[in-house]
């Protein structure tokens, strides 16, 4: 715990950052958020690798529909989920912030507004593909 | 003074974070629990022909770029300014192998949506 104790005593006091994001549940829902980015990459890269099987012949897809069944892979594609989940929360939770403030009638837009119209529009996306996979069925 | 590239960066984190959240959910789950799964979707929904006509198709062709390389630069971006924050020195090493990271998904996912023909 004590890591001046070794250092010479003229030697400034820098303050320990390991583990600085587990101090504050700010910091903790901050790092949850930069977290999914880490699905986000994956998420391509399977669709990616998908993609490039597709391209090698029907043996090849086969082969990555084959791997989407295996159980690692679906228990990655349920953290995946949850992490899109997450994702898709805070990136209009935080919404407000990121963007250049908004303004009808001459008031700006509440905060709240924007994030609920954000979810709202994420719900509406998801239904929407998820109707049009449901009527593409074979 | 040289201009900055970051808005460029920015805008394709933007527009990648703005995707995944509306589509990235729903997406995960079509492709890697529900036709999987064979419910509540088929599990022939996506079958190679199936596929080769979407990836043929210029809408089909579009969305599936669009999706794969924009979250790829949605990622790349958040993770290069998260490394700091991990205690990763976010130099040019760091910034290569995630902007480079993206660039080579983009450019995979080009040649093989070409490669499969119109």
């Amino acid at each position: 715990m004590n890591e001046t104790a070794s250092r010479p005593a003229c030697r400034p006091f820098i303050r320990p950052m390991r583990g600085w994001w587990q101090r504050d549940p700010f910091f903790i829902r901050y790092m949850a958020r930069e977290a999914t980015a880490l699905a986000v990459a994956l998420y391509a890269i399977v669709l990616l690798v998908g993609l490039v099987q597709l391209a090698q012949g029907e043996a090849a897809w086969n082969g990555w529909l084959d791997a989407m069944k295996t159980p690692w892979a679906m228990l990655l594609h349920l953290v995946i989920f949850f992490a899109m989940v997450y994702h898709a929360y805070s990136w209009f939770d935080i919404m407000p912030k990121t963007m250049p403030m908004m303004f009808v009638g001459g008031r700006r837009v509440a905060a709240a507004t924007i994030t609920r119209i954000g979810w709202g529009a994420a719900v509406i996306t998801s239904l929407v593909l998820f109707a049009l996979a449901w009527s593409w069925r074979p | 003074m040289k201009r900055s590239n970051a808005p460029i960066f920015w805008l394709l984190f933007g527009a990648g974070g703005m995707l995944s959240a509306l589509l990235g959910p729903m997406l995960v789950f079509i492709t890697g629990i529900a036709v999987p799964l064979g419910w509540p979707l088929p599990s022939n929904l996506m079958t190679y022909p199936r596929m080769l006509a979407v990836a043929q198709n210029w809408v089909g062709k579009s969305f599936l770029f669009v999706v794969i390389a924009l979250f790829a630069w949605h990622a790349a971006h958040r993770i290069f300014h998260s490394l700091h924050d991990v205690g990763i020195h976010n130099g040019v090493v760091a910034q290569v192998f995630c902007y480079g990271g993206a660039l080579v998904i983009t450019l995979v996912a080009a040649a093989s949506l070409l490669s499969v023909g119109f």
